[in-house]
């Protein structure tokens, strides 16, 4: 691992795509010792790293493990710099809460949207499973969260997501917070019907939509 | 608790007769070859096997075996040998229950691509076959798998040679026509090994040779068993019995008449050259009465099939099979139903040499499409006959404490190390996306998906890293049988 100061951003983008947590540590150290900007170190070495990462998985080049390494090499990045910012907090793309929803406690896959979420950049507060519609609204207004993100594997379940959607309409928030949905029995035509705003078929869409929510903002 | 990541457990294995079952058809099919004898319309063969104690009836070309040379040529013949590609690197191991695939050969139609319909291969259609099984991991050889029909039929056979030793590095399973076509198809050899001796040491190709059921040799076939035996070319033997035909109904009576003709070739091959490598092959199929055709998709086909391979095994020969084929005209389920029944019944029984991969309608069809998907039929198959071995999965206790702190494995060093061998993860031929990903990447059928696959793989196409010179060498040989039939130049190979 040899980074020159120009092309260093690359060198950690590079180090964060192989998976090595280590290399992409050291060589954030080196890019603040040579002046970089903590946020040009996130978005031109981290962020872009886990951008090219998206890529391959989407078109196939990699899998879900190379992906999640990635995202590990990320965090360790991530420590470093997160002290350096003013509020001692990282910015980030986004905050989203997210959970499986009400009589449903089926959360493989909501876990596995989260790891992808925090990986791409995002603050996620999960709140686990069997979530009440009531704890969606409250939690994403009080932390000011832009997106609600709900999961379901049961047929019985899936009810509850409208509710969510519903209550959102009924306080006047449907256009502040967005809401996406998940998991096996759910579908784009699921998501049209309870009038959520997005589907993802996994946790690599889930990740697209929810990123496009925020540039559309 | 103790470790035992040391144990090995059986690999899957099928079998359909018994030990006494197997002697009791060789010794019927011994029987057959000493006192009804072979038709074998070759001179020279007549004179050697008389100079070597069958009694011989040059009216009738008909030789009556002896127990004695039967068994000297079981001593003789080599019970595993290898292949390497052209430049000299091994690809395979013909030895226990080994197994390897390589496409169905000497088609005379392809299934156009873009028309599906068939017609004629030409030239192009060769050399695009070449680069895509060159990229092809699950199969292990090319095959000279149809026939050009832009050059004259005389050299149609070394053409396809010509081709494959240009385009892909893989070694060749491949065939003559002719009894001169041996000579020109070794001749191409020579010029990739440099020599005799190297030729022998690294077999590049294999030949098949077919005897006619029932029971009869012609001149060229038997001819080029002899020539391919003297230079240590390796032959597989395709008896092709027709049960219920040209051979007996009962799948038993088929295998004693496949194991007669077989061991007539064998016999053949090591009084020219004793040791001279071969596999002990075939082709047989039921005869459907109701469309008078020999279905290589039937069932009762792929159980004679392994059925003969245990019967070469108890033997001590390494085998063969036209098996993982099938009879249907297009890329439907029929064509994956009956190649992936094939190839798993031949992979579980060790079939060495597993030849049909691309084929359909009787072995008289080549389809790229079909060939790019039976590579990930073959890609299963193959993680099949692994079985199910244990990978530092004994004590367990730590990986499900790691599962439980960690709440998954994904990442985990376990998962990392054996992922990919453990896990058999197809290409995108074989559609395993959740239906609204399907459909947002173009709901692609299975067509359509290895129609992209064919036109990835011509993209990322590596040329053969067979050297310059040797190639202008393989272009000197080629051109000259060209012109000798009449030719003035080869055809454009340009893609």
């Amino acid at each position: 691992m040899k980074g020159s100061d120009m092309g260093i951003l690359e060198d950690i983008s590079s180090a964060l795509q192989r998976g090595n947590g280590k290399d992409v540590g050291k060589l954030v150290e080196e890019a603040l010792a040579g002046r970089r900007e903590p946020k040009e170190i996130l978005d031109n070495g981290l962020i872009a790293g886990m951008n090219v990462i998206g890529q391959k998985y989407k078109d196939h080049e990699i899998f879900l493990p190379e992906v999640l390494l990635a995202a590990k090499a990320m965090y360790a990045g991530m420590d470093i710099l997160k002290p350096l910012f003013l509020s001692g907090k990282m910015p980030t793309l986004g905050r989203v809460v997210i959970g499986t929803v009400q009589g449903d406690i089926h959360d493989i896959g909501k876990n596995l949207v989260c790891i992808m979420l925090r990986g791409a950049g995002f603050e996620v507060i999960d709140l686990g499973k069997d979530v009440a519609p009531k704890k969606f609204v409250d939690t994403a207004v009080n932390e000011g969260a832009r997106v609600i993100g709900m999961s379901a594997l049961l047929t019985t379940t899936m009810p509850v997501m409208k509710n969510v959607v519903e209550l959102l309409k009924k306080d006047g928030l449907q256009s502040k917070i967005k809401t996406i949905i998940g998991g096996a029995p759910v579908s784009d035509e699921f998501a049209r019907h309870i009038g959520a705003d997005a589907y993802g078929y996994d946790s690599m869409q889930a990740v697209e939509r929810i990123k496009r929510f925020f540039s559309e903002a | 608790m103790a470790k035992d990541n040391d144990s090995t457990n059986p690999r899957p294995v099928v079998r359909f007769l018994t030990d006494k079952t197997i002697e009791k058809i060789v010794s019927e099919a011994r029987e057959i070859l000493c006192r009804l004898g072979v038709e074998i319309n070759n001179d020279e063969i007549l004179s050697m096997l008389h100079d070597h104690g069958a009694t011989v009836d040059r009216k009738k070309s008909l030789v009556l075996f002896k127990d004695g040379i039967i068994d000297r040529a079981l001593k003789t013949t080599p019970r595993s040998f290898k292949l390497y590609d052209v430049l000299g690197n091994q690809t395979h191991d013909f030895s226990g229950y080994g197994v390897h695939f390589t496409p169905g050969s000497a088609a005379l139609n392809i299934l156009d691509g873009v028309t599906q319909q068939i017609r004629k291969p030409v030239t192009a259609d060769y050399v695009k076959y070449a680069m895509i099984v060159s990229q092809l991991r699950n199969i292990a050889s090319q095959s000279t798998a149809f026939i050009p029909a832009d050059v004259h039929e005389r050299i149609s056979d070394s053409y396809r040679l010509y081709l494959s030793l240009l385009y892909c590095e893989k070694p060749v399973v491949t065939g003559a026509f002719t009894i001169e076509a041996v000579g020109v198809m070794k001749e191409l050899q020579l010029a990739v090994r440099g020599s005799e001796e190297k030729l022998a040491q690294q077999p590049l190709t294999v030949f098949s040779c077919c005897p006619t059921s029932p029971l009869k040799w012609s001149d060229v076939t038997s001819q080029n068993v002899v020539d391919c035996a003297r230079a240590s070319i390796p032959v597989e033997f395709i008896s092709m019995p027709l049960s219920g035909f040209m051979a007996p109904v009962t799948l038993i009576g088929t295998l004693i008449q496949h194991t007669a003709e077989t061991l007539s070739g064998i016999v053949i091959s090591q009084l020219v050259n004793p040791g001279a490598p071969i596999l002990y092959g075939g082709s047989p199929a039921i005869f459907d009465i109701r469309y008078e055709t020999t279905p290589m998709g039937a069932i009762g086909t792929q159980m004679i099939d392994c059925a003969y391979n245990e019967v070469g095994k108890y033997l001590g020969m390494p085998t063969q099979a036209y098996i993982s084929l099938s009879d249907a005209k297009q890329l439907d389920a029929q064509a994956g139903l009956e190649s992936s029944m094939g190839a798993t019944l031949a992979a579980l029984a060790g079939i060495n040499n597993i030849s049909g991969p691309g084929m359909l309608d009787f072995e008289s069809c080549q389809s790229l499409e079909k060939l790019v998907l039976d590579n990930e039929i073959c890609g299963m198959v193959l993680r099949l006959v692994e079985g199910i071995q244990p990978k530092e999965d004994f004590p367990s206790l730590p990986r499900f404490e790691e599962l439980l702190a960690e709440k998954h494995l994904l990442i985990s060093e376990h998962t990392q190390k054996y992922l990919k061998e453990e896990l058999c993860l197809p290409g995108p031929v074989i559609d395993r996306a959740n239906r609204t990903r399907w459909q947002e990447e173009g709901g692609l059928t299975l067509l359509e998906r290895a129609n992209r696959e064919i036109d990835k793989l011509m993209g990322s196409y590596v040329p053969s890293r067979l050297s310059g010179s040797v190639q202008a060498d393989l272009r000197k040989i080629m051109l000259r049988e060209a012109h000798a039939c009449g030719m003035t130049n080869l055809p454009d190979i340009s893609i």
